[in-house]
């Protein structure tokens, strides 16, 4: 029987090498899975990258991507997490008119009520910035569609998880 | 390169000033390589420069086309165990290595391919031959790398023999600039032993080998399934030695035959689509089902819902990633198939499993009336496959290795060659890539040139790759060239005949007149019509100390059963 679909946050420790972007997300391409969101970072190991991959599939199938994606010769280890597992954020980023700063008494509590942050302000615009849930930021980009947004981006998740991922101990074995 | 690769710690080895084209030679000269195949070209030149200067120490094989390099390439590495290498310039020659590479991946053959890029300041300017081969080569390599500096060149050429030939074989893809093949550098060698992010070979796990064990040890109906795990692992005398204690019939994939005597009285035949009766029938009626280096793949298995579903599954396997990807298994025994099986030796009972065994029997004296019999011992006028294969097996005495391509030569070739000694069947099996044949004969003899190889095609695969004829020419590589022609896409006309109610699309050939092709390249050859000419030609060709092609005029319409309909279950198998 098919298993239902869920939201993992695959996370993916690797060498850092050019190419290994092609390498992962072929191996999605390759299934017909479209990727959610991805972030390459660096990670608390010096030379070390960590990916954050958020994807939506089945846990069987989740499984044998991990064991698809540790095959790769430049993938130190991979793990899979459900949503309760992890915490995650994810930061976006709003361009406004500066007009409206002060046309429109109330975007100033909407920017306080969200926890979210100015960045910046000059004569023609202001930038708003917002860590948080995915739910958080789609409510403040609601409350901020009815004034008008001239740009909007919103960057892949995050996130760390709550049980340890022990890369310094596996790359000690395999050094 | 940010990889940390762990290489040797010997005595410091002294440097030399040399070009990053003369370290190439001088990196594949370290890893033992001899022969290589490959295609000129202006990216890759300075490296044949090269190889000019070095040729009594490495031999440099020009193929017809870049194709027929990697697979060329490919035969020598099944025959032999050893890497094998191609190489090519830049553009359309590393675009045509692809084919072979993808093979190779599919089929866990070890290549290191060696490709020129355009200058790196050129890079990403579409300049004259430049593509995106490390793009392109991504999802079929186990492994690929872009030089754009001499100095990297030891390193990553070093770590790359490591990653093709250790763990699952793959292939491997390596793109050097122009510039740094000519920039000079300080060189010196060492091999790598082993890669930080990579592990070769899963650990030994004491607890799945004792529950495999004894899983085992409690069967009343138990079935191997062996693979080419057993043949690349060199596991072939443990694995012998386990079924023989065991007393288990084995059945073997297309890949790992040969890895025990076809005429081991427990070598109970091939699985899969065209694979023997009694073994497909039995996996649905076997309590555990052993799977040694194979990876379920979906010609193995038919319909996976219908496949074993009442045995228990064992599986002894390298790479983690085939562990319930397509059949869940009860005790996976992950690692090294020589090392396990050796551990797992002591802890088996003796069995005989006499009643079970004759299962077998019974099921393949069906076979035998319904199918074999009539393909070895036709009685209608036109000539079969399968009497080839039989005259070829009287004749070489199971001792020679059988290369083939893809299609109905293919099955037949497999069902009924006569095998005596490991790494003898060559054929590309999970990409199933027309036109393999008959450059992997070339690379098989060169790479065992006191065996005798015989290369079975059929009339469409040889025409892919016929131009190799001139390189089996200039060689002087004695291969033994069989066409088993019926004027006809033999396999896809099986189909069209089967499920597409004789709709004949595309799959007709007219075909040119092959003895006198082989004749253009100067080759002895022969044509046979007539059964009672076929012994005497079957008996020349093997004769002959020479490359010799033979084409033999089979039957136009014969199909290949038994005959697992893609979809069905194993226990569907049809013999007609």
């Amino acid at each position: 029987m098919e298993q239902e679909s869920k939201l993992f946050t695959v996370s993916v420790y690797t060498e850092n090498n050019i190419g290994l972007l092609n390498r992962i997300s072929a191996i999605f391409q390759r299934r017909h899975i479209n990727i959610e969101s991805i972030n390459s970072s660096v990670s608390e190991i010096e030379n070390v990258s960590k990916w954050t991959i958020v994807v939506n599939l089945a846990e069987a199938q989740m499984k044998k991507i991990i064991g698809q994606i540790e095959k790769q010769v430049e993938v130190i280890k991979a793990y899979y997490h459900t949503e309760e597992e992890i915490i995650y954020q994810e930061s976006c980023i709003f361009k406004m008119k500066s007009d409206l700063l002060f046309d429109e008494r109330q975007i100033q509590n909407i920017i306080k009520d969200s926890n979210a942050r100015i960045v910046t302000v000059n004569k023609q615009f202001f930038v708003i910035e917002k860590s948080g849930r995915k739910d958080e930021i789609e409510l403040l980009y609601r409350e901020l569609s009815v004034f008008g947004i001239m740009q909007f981006t919103r960057s892949g998740r995050i996130a760390v998880s709550k049980e340890e991922m022990k890369i310094s101990e596996i790359l000690a074995v395999l050094e | 390169m940010e990889t940390k690769t762990i290489q040797e710690t010997q005595t410091q080895p002294t440097t030399e000033r040399l070009t990053g084209s003369e370290a190439i030679v001088r990196c594949l000269l370290a890893e033992g390589v001899k022969t290589l195949y490959g295609y000129p070209g202006g990216a890759i030149m300075p490296v044949y420069d090269e190889l000019y200067k070095y040729q009594d120490k490495i031999h440099h094989v020009l193929t017809r086309h870049e194709q027929g390099a990697t697979h060329a390439a490919q035969g020598y590495a099944r025959i032999s165990g050893e890497v094998g290498v191609a190489i090519a310039t830049s553009g359309p020659g590393a675009t045509n290595l692809i084919t072979g590479i993808a093979d190779a991946q599919i089929d866990s053959t070890p290549l290191v391919c060696i490709t020129g890029q355009v200058a790196s300041h050129l890079l990403g300017s579409d300049a004259f031959q430049e593509t995106d081969i490390v793009g392109i080569s991504t999802p079929v390599t186990k492994w690929n790398h872009q030089i754009t500096k001499a100095s990297e060149i030891p390193e990553v050429i070093a770590k790359a023999f490591y990653i093709a030939k250790s763990g699952r074989p793959g292939p491997v893809l390596i793109d050097i600039t122009k510039d740094a093949q000519f920039e000079e550098f300080d060189f010196s060698y060492q091999k790598c032993t082993a890669v930080r992010s990579y592990k070769a070979v899963p650990e030994v796990d004491e607890t799945s080998l004792n529950a495999a064990a004894e899983i085992i040890n409690a069967a009343k109906k138990p079935l191997v399934v062996w693979g080419q795990g057993v043949i690349l692992g060199k596991a072939e005398a443990e694995f012998k030695a386990f079924i023989e204690k065991a007393g288990i019939p084995s059945a073997w994939t297309i890949l790992g035959v040969s890895a025990i005597p076809t005429e081991h009285p427990l070598n109970v035949g091939m699985v899969g689509m065209h694979g023997n009766y009694a073994p497909n029938k039995l996996t649905n009626e076997c309590d555990v089902l052993i799977a040694i280096g194979m990876r379920f793949d979906d010609r193995v298995t038919g319909n996976l819902a219908t496949y074993a579903k009442q045995a228990k599954v064992i599986h002894f396997e390298i790479d983690p990633a085939e562990v319930d990807k397509n059949v869940k298994t009860d005790v996976a025994v992950l690692g090294d198939a020589k090392v396990n099986l050796t551990k797992i030796l002591p802890l088996i009972q003796k069995k005989e499993h006499s009643a079970w065994r004759r299962a077998f029997d019974d099921l393949y004296a069906i076979e035998y009336e319904k199918v074999i019999k009539n393909d070895l011992y036709p009685t209608k006028e036109g000539l079969t496959m399968g009497e080839v294969l039989k005259e070829i097996n009287n004749q070489s005495n199971g001792e020679a290795a059988i290369v083939s391509d893809v299609g109905q030569h293919q099955m037949i070739a497999c069902r009924y060659a006569n095998f005596k000694q490991t790494k003898s069947n060559i054929t590309s099996g999970g990409l199933g890539t027309m036109g393999f044949g008959l450059p992997a004969a070339i690379g098989a003899k060169m790479a065992a040139p006191e065996r005798e190889v015989v290369c079975i095609c059929g009339d469409g695969g040889y025409q892919m790759t016929i131009q190799e004829l001139g390189t089996i020419f200039q060689q002087k590589a004695a291969v033994k060239i069989v066409v088993l022609n019926n004027d006809f896409l033999g396999m896809v006309r099986q189909w069209q005949q089967l499920f597409f109610d004789k709709r004949y699309a595309s799959t007709e050939m007219t075909n040119p007149d092959f003895v006198a092709i082989a004749k253009g390249y100067y080759l002895n050859a022969r044509r046979v019509t007539k059964r009672d000419e076929l012994a005497e030609a079957v008996q020349e060709m093997m004769e002959s100390k020479e490359a010799y092609f033979l084409e033999v005029c089979v039957e136009k319409e014969d199909n290949v059963f038994p005959m697992i309909p893609t979809g069905a279950s194993v226990s569907d198998i049809r013999l007609a």
